[in-house]
């Protein structure tokens, strides 16, 4: 069992849920922990916008995945298992339970519906412990870390449903630096698909035959807080959450994507620290006074920058990137070159 | 890692290179050495949260920055308190909460003392950067005593923590989330307030507070009308108020209390000493009398503190018997006041006005409680906090500092050392038990042994439970003195170990009440406790017995057949059926 750790290193695994922290030293951390209860969490909150991949991996490698639990399960020594998943995920609970009990993992694992209306932040890995122990839905302090006091106050693995099952195919030597890409049109998923982790965003656009033959941006990792990008910054990989947004220039109307990720953000906040709390409501407020200007205006700037440093949990953290990002590499450029699109004139309904 | 503990390391902080032991948050370090780092919702009473944001520092190497509350040092770690960086989120986050919290700061009575003006002022921030958005929010009013305007709430969290962590009465919660969230009252109807004010004593904002009375106080003084009106200044206030006025902890501020109240138009301060030693007369001699009497109800427990016997007559009103039928001393001198006091003044009873000055907003409960009335009278008109006398006193430009002090009444003296030790938690049943050894043996062959036992420091100090045997003229006592609600179900099970029991609802007793001086703390109220002991001490008369003034009252009241108008009283299953 050993082993595994090792092979874990070396493959060089990545936390699938968009914090890329290494596996092999969450693991080690946990293992380390010299008392006797511990837990495993598998994250399928999935609630990133945009990203689909959790619903993929269990509908098509249930059985991989559920290996791969139990690889985890008897390297920590864990007591229980739970498997956390939202309420698409969780209706094929009767499925993974019949492959948890044919693989003895009968007894050993609750699966737990993520609560309805919970929001963005009950993804969040110690939100979810607040959660499964039933306290407020959102994040705690750290330090400790979950590794050496997570649910109820044990030592608690948590790991995403996709770095599971890049657990399995490590154990099988059959893990090939690929990662699960979500591939969207405006929102809507036109497909998940498994490539090499080191593909540029231009190349997955370009293998999947999703790239646009009109004036495009997009948004990667993930609809709410992934960087947008414009069509000629395309040569990067896609880091964190595996997702691309594909944005058509001319009939997007910037006020509506501006107001989707403000009000997405103030109304997922859990409003645990003043940065986001009031952060959010804040940036929404100056969308409505002052729609695209906003960003002219220095409480604009000043908000965002303070989200960034001083915000409680990464979902504060993540809430400037797509705004700042679309102005910087969409919007400005678009008004620089004083092209002509008709989404800039429409202006989407701001005070309620 | 337990070796590692005690380590010293050394840590820079703006330039300068500090000593600090592992494990110390960097808040801390600032501190001790003097430099300023703004904090909100960090409280030494309570866990951390690191939710205002406010103490965030710049750590070299880091990107974003990090809160001071809860960070700890490590070797070598660069600090920097005003970096571009931290000014930028500190001031953002002040005036941040600065649009969450309305300010109503002409009634407000922290205006003098507020954190955050004080802030603003500091750092030179607009205040009104951001429109006010909690203008629709309501205010959950407790009895009369305390109050939680959500209007003002910046959403620290402290009063959740304060009712649930120390007091353990879990009435207060979050109620929705993000912008919208709210702190409310539990709909759970096995769950009661009991007015004890931690909440409020814990709230950095003065969003949860006392509800004041201090308006109506300054209207009793404009329009006197004829009336005579008195001060009546609990024991621990006298320690505590001194801290507002640039006075040390622990300094006993009675005589400048007594002169400042003059100035503010009172005809009369008389102190609640006074009560407290007629509180421990008729609690001695009842004590003994539940001793003597086979039948009776042990353990007696203690009734002086208003936010335990609601606990009590809430949740567990089949113990009422064994509260102690003496009323408190607040209620003793109200009483005492309009009785025995206007007769010998020559004064009508409802010509009186009585104001006494607490360190609880559960007094003020108290006071309203219609079975204490005398003759149709309350004994005690008005309660105010220590905090609202504080505030009182600023607003009318009185220089504290400076007053001359002055001695309290003619014809009541101001209490003896056992009384002004009601403020710490073990003080009544010290006091008691005092009074108690002697007139259990002011007649046996000991009598010169046990007169001379004046100290017991076994019930003294913050402990959450004091236990102690005690024995008096041969008569073995168990008594415990419960530090704090929070300890109450250590004791609840097994009462019947017991022959007396105190408790106190606040950590460290009245002088960590609800409605004390802010900042409080755990370690602030240790060094308020030093000056109340340090006054006993400092005390000729240290025995309520020995308090010829309150002997007399209360044998005027027996002979007139007052008692139990005036000493004693009785209580109300308030259980929520």
């Amino acid at each position: 069992m050993v082993n595994i750790l090792d092979k874990i290193k070396k493959a060089g695994l990545v936390g699938r849920g968009g914090a890329s922290f290494p596996v092999n030293l969450k693991w080690q951390a946990v293992k380390n922990e010299k008392r006797s209860e511990k837990y495993l969490v598998i994250n399928g909150a999935e609630g990133e916008p945009g990203i689909h991949k959790d619903a993929y991996i269990i509908n098509n490698y249930p059985e991989e995945l559920m290996f791969g639990i139990k690889i985890a399960l008897d390297f920590i020594k864990a007591k229980k298992i739970y498997f956390y998943l939202n309420k698409n995920l969780y209706s094929s609970k009767n499925k993974l339970n019949k492959i948890a009990n044919a693989i003895g993992l009968k007894g050993k694992i609750i699966f737990f519906l993520k609560p309805i209306d919970s929001g963005y932040i009950a993804g969040e890995e110690s939100t979810i412990l607040n959660i499964i122990e039933g306290k407020n839905i959102e994040p705690r302090l750290r330090p400790p870390f979950p590794t050496c006091s997570g649910l109820y106050g044990m030592p608690t693995l948590i790991n995403n449903i996709e770095t599971i099952y890049n657990v399995y195919l490590v154990s099988k030597n059959k893990y090939q630096n690929k990662r699960f890409y979500s591939v969207n049109f405006d929102k809507k998923n036109k497909g998940v698909y498994f490539l090499p982790e080191n593909l540029t965003i231009k190349q997955i656009l370009k293998e999947t035959d999703n790239y646009p033959d009109y004036d495009f941006f997009v948004q990667i990792g993930g609809d709410a807080s992934g960087e947008v990008l414009n069509s000629k910054q395309l040569n990067k990989k896609v880091d964190g959450a595996g997702s691309i947004t594909v944005y058509n220039l001319e009939k997007h109307i910037p006020e509506k994507l501006i107001k989707y990720w403000l009000s997405f953000f103030r109304d997922n906040s859990c409003g645990q620290c003043t940065p986001c709390r009031e952060g959010t409501y804040r940036l929404y407020e100056m969308f409505e006074n002052f729609g695209l200007k906003m960003a002219k205006e220095k409480n604009f700037t000043d908000l965002c920058d303070n989200l960034f440093l001083s915000s409680f949990c990464a979902l504060g953290t993540a809430v400037p990137i797509a705004i700042l990002s679309y102005f910087k590499n969409v919007y400005e450029p678009l008004i620089v070159s004083q092209k002509k699109i008709k989404g800039l004139e429409k202006n989407v309904k701001r005070k309620k | 890692m337990s070796k590692e503990k005690n380590k010293e390391i050394k840590i820079k902080i703006d330039g300068k290179s500090y000593k600090c032991i592992v494990g110390e948050k960097i808040l801390d370090v600032a501190k001790r050495n003097n430099i300023f780092i703004p904090s909100l919702c960090h409280h030494p009473d309570l866990n951390i949260k690191a939710n205002c944001r406010v103490c965030v520092v710049e750590i070299k190497g880091y990107n974003r920055l990090t809160t001071s509350c809860s960070t700890t040092v490590c070797e070598g770690m660069e600090i920097f308190t005003n970096s571009p960086k931290v000014k930028l989120s500190r001031n953002t986050n002040l005036k941040l909460i600065f649009a969450a919290h309305i300010e109503k700061c002409v009634d407000c009575t922290t205006r003098f003392d507020c954190e955050l003006l004080s802030l603003a002022k500091r750092y030179g921030l607009n205040i009104a950067n951001f429109k006010d958005r909690k203008g629709k929010r309501k205010t959950y009013k407790f009895s009369n005593s305390v109050e939680i305007d959500g209007s003002q709430c910046i959403d620290c969290r402290n009063c959740i923590d304060a009712c649930s962590n120390i007091q353990k009465i879990n009435y207060l919660k979050k109620e929705g989330k993000g912008y919208k969230q709210e702190i409310v009252p539990v709909e759970d109807k096995n769950i009661d307030c009991i007015y004890c004010g931690q909440c409020a004593l814990h709230c950095p904002v003065a969003s949860a507070q006392e509800q004041y009375d201090w308006d109506d106080v300054e209207n009793i003084l404009k329009n006197k009308k004829g009336k005579t009106l008195i001060a009546m200044i609990a024991p621990s206030t006298r320690i505590s108020i001194g801290e507002v006025f640039g006075f040390p902890y622990g300094y006993n501020a009675a005589g400048q209390m007594v002169t400042a109240l003059k100035k503010l138009g009172f005809d009369q301060v008389i102190d609640v000493n006074l009560g407290a030693d007629i509180t421990t007369l008729v609690e001695a001699e009842e004590l003994l009398e539940r001793l003597g009497d086979k039948k009776a109800k042990l353990p007696m427990i203690t009734s002086c503190c208003p936010a335990w016997v609601k606990y009590l007559e809430f949740y567990r009103p089949d113990l009422i018997p064994h509260l102690t039928t003496s009323r408190s001393p607040q209620i003793h001198l109200g009483g005492v006041i309009k009785t025995y006091w206007a007769k010998k003044k020559n004064i009508k009873p409802k010509d009186i006005i009585t104001v006494s000055i607490m360190p609880c907003t559960a007094k003020k409960f108290e006071s309203r409680r219609s079975e204490l009335k005398i003759n149709g009278l309350y004994p005690v008109d008005e309660v105010i906090t220590v905090r609202e006398l504080a505030f009182l006193i600023k607003k009318n430009g009185i220089d504290f500092k400076n007053l001359k002090p002055e001695k309290s009444n003619d014809l009541f003296n101001d209490g003896s050392g056992a009384a002004v030790i009601y403020g710490a938690s073990g003080g009544v049943m010290e006091s008691a038990l005092r009074t108690a050894n002697h007139f259990i043996c002011k007649d046996s062959k000991k009598a010169k042994i046990c007169h001379s036992r004046i100290e017991f420091k076994e019930v003294r100090g913050m402990k959450g439970i004091k236990e102690a045997k005690i024995d008096l003229d041969g008569k073995k006592l168990n008594v415990a003195v419960v530090n704090g609600i929070g300890n109450i179900n250590d004791i609840l099970p097994k009462l019947n170990k017991y022959h007396y029991i105190e408790v106190m609802a606040c950590p460290g007793g009245c002088i960590g009440g609800g409605g004390q001086i802010i900042p409080s703390s755990v370690e602030i109220v240790q060094k308020r406790m030093e000056g109340l002991y340090n006054s006993d001490r400092n005390e000729k008369i240290r025995t309520a017995h020995d308090n010829k003034d309150a002997v007399e009252a209360v044998n005027w009241v027996k002979n007139s057949k007052l008692s139990h108008k005036v000493l004693h009283t009785k209580y109300i299953n308030r259980k929520n059926k």
